[in-house]
């Protein structure tokens, strides 16, 4: 496993916010966190990535214990965290907020060329790369903030919620870059709201609620699950 | 009043000098806000201990006959006194930082606001107890010449430099009379902060780790995502802003001939005015906005009386909190979320 992640337990103050929660993500796969808005989806990756300190539990990425660390180290193992409501620096430009995605590496050359590659992925960001963050539409800032968590040459991917408050057609776009982000053999965990979206792209998913994992399964199995399709996907 | 054309250019180099001190001390309120969203009202004590430990190493490297016993020696004094005072000053700002502020990060935004009024009274405190409490001679040991452009005894102009026992009118002949003049020190001070300045910008816009300090002070969080040590960012930023402020101090210690105690108070205040001016947060604003407030104090005082220079600064700073909250730079919206 690339990434294992047990028995979390993470604290708001005095409020359990995740009462236990045991995720697996092997390498290559693309692995989902579904559930209702509160159940602890993004307080996970938050964990994960060392913005909070869990209370206990272990986080094991590539067989190194990573609970406790700091922000700056966790992502130093290459785990990049695509943050929730995309968080790109609004005053710097888009060429800069992909210089501070590379902001751990020291290879121009690399950076150079992978820029070239977010480019390629993302044209819109090409023309306007000297335009300051905070002037890019929803979408293009949810491109450039996955634009920018490649830039770091991730192990592996979180992205939180990359689909909210954005046009149906922009999440097509979003999702149809995840896929392809999977099929180069980067491996991601993703947060949705978008149960549907998420699953049908997903190896695995987990259903979380209040803080605990609800169901595990593939994400064929979780699509067609009754108790999933009630709750999460709508359906009566 | 007595409001007289002829003065203005000379209240104008007047204004540019003081103008720069204002912008070396607000640049440090302004950083340290950017990151942190806190005035650092120990601030103006960087100033008085940066002429403190600059008196101190002027002391110390005058005993060495090597920096009195040529023109290249006293300029070397002046800059190896001014390099370690901006040292020392920076590392007590880090350690402020670390032992005042640091603890109380997450506690409401009043909390280190206290502490820092703490810092600044102990600090002026342990000054006035282990050093003295009344003024210090602050000593030039260079001459200072007033380059002097003037209209000579025919009434044409004509350009002299003047030591300090040369009457104009025996250089340039009856009638002679100055039109504008540069002392060596305005030009120092002038010259010294304008590269200092851009120095700083060009840090913050161009390099790595100006840029991730540009980062950390629009998004803190997710700074940190990227790989940044914001606790390393925020120590930079805590040495800085008083290395900035001390230089600023020095100058002031040369310009005026003596340093105080207490003598951070004022400018400190004006220095802050100067970084609203311009937009607190902001770093050009802040150097924007300590030229305007000095050209602003210097004609006010040339022109209507110098009792009234401090309260020009004040009049100014209640008018942009009423006017342009956001200073002459700064963003509409100065809160973040």
């Amino acid at each position: 496993m690339l990434l294992t992640v047990e028995n979390l337990h993470t604290f708001y103050g005095q409020i359990e916010a995740l009462k236990g929660i045991d995720v697996e993500v092997a390498e290559g796969e693309i692995v989902t966190l579904i559930g209702a808005n509160g159940a602890g989806k993004s307080t996970t990756l938050k964990t994960i990535s060392g913005q909070l300190a869990p209370r206990e539990g272990k986080i094991v990425f590539a067989g190194e214990e990573i609970q406790g660390m700091s922000a700056h180290q966790v992502a130093a193992k290459r785990i990049v965290h695509v943050p929730e409501g995309r968080r790109i620096f609004p005053r710097m430009t888009v060429e800069e907020n992909l210089e501070m995605g590379a902001f751990l590496r020291n290879d121009a050359e690399g950076i150079a060329a992978d820029k070239e590659m977010v480019f390629e992925l993302f044209p819109r960001l090409k023309e306007r790369r000297q335009q300051k963050g905070g002037t890019l539409s929803g979408g293009e800032q949810q491109m450039l903030a996955m634009a920018r968590g490649l830039m770091a040459k991730p192990k592996l991917l979180m992205l939180d919620e990359p689909s909210m408050g954005l046009a149906p057609v922009v999440v097509e776009t979003i999702f149809e870059t995840i896929e392809r982000l999977h099929q180069e053999g980067i491996t991601i965990l993703l947060v949705e709201q978008n149960a549907a979206m998420a699953l049908s792209v997903a190896d695995r998913g987990y259903v979380l609620e209040t803080g605990r994992i609800a169901l595990t399964g593939t994400g064929k199995e979780l699509l067609t699950n009754e108790q999933v399709r009630k709750t999460y996907l709508g359906e009566v | 009043m007595h409001f007289n054309i002829a003065d203005v250019p000379q209240q104008l180099v007047n204004g540019l000098t003081l103008g720069g001190m204002y912008a070396l001390i607000a640049l440090g309120y302004t950083l340290v806000y950017g990151i942190l969203l806190m005035i650092n009202f120990a601030h103006s004590e960087m100033f008085m201990a940066g002429a403190y430990f600059g008196l101190l190493w002027l002391n110390i490297l005058s005993k060495q006959s090597f920096f009195t016993g040529s023109a290249v020696g006293l300029v070397l004094l002046y800059g190896v006194s001014i390099v370690l005072s901006a040292i020392m000053t920076g590392i007590l700002g880090v350690l402020i930082e670390r032992f005042a502020y640091r603890p109380l990060r997450h506690a409401p935004r009043l909390a280190p606001l206290i502490s820092a009024i703490g810092v600044s009274l102990f600090l002026q405190n342990a000054v006035l107890l282990w050093v003295s409490s009344r003024s210090i001679p602050f000593p030039v040991k260079f001459p200072v010449y007033q380059y002097t452009l003037a209209r000579d005894g025919s009434g044409s102009l004509a350009f002299t430099v003047l030591g300090a026992s040369d009457k104009i009118v025996d250089k340039l002949g009856q009638g002679a009379h100055a039109i504008v003049q540069f002392s060596t020190l305005q030009i120092m001070i002038i010259v010294v902060t304008l590269v200092l300045l851009f120095v700083l910008d060009t840090f913050v816009s161009r390099t790595k780790l100006g840029k991730a300090m540009r980062a950390t002070a629009q998004d803190r969080d997710t700074a940190g995502l990227m790989g940044v040590d914001i606790n390393r960012i925020i120590a930079i930023t805590f040495f800085i802003g008083p290395a900035m402020g001390a230089v600023a101090g020095i100058f002031s210690g040369m310009y005026y001939g003596n340093i105080k105690y207490n003598m951070g108070f004022i400018p400190g205040i004006k220095s802050f005015t100067a970084a609203v001016l311009g937009g607190i947060g902001n770093l050009r604003g802040a150097m924007l906005g300590g030229f305007v407030l000095g050209m602003a104090e210097a004609l006010a005082s040339g022109f209507i009386s110098t009792a009234y220079k401090d309260v020009i600064a004040f009049v100014i700073l209640i008018l942009v909190l009423i006017f342009r909250p956001g200073g002459l730079l700064g963003e509409s919206v100065v809160e973040k979320v």
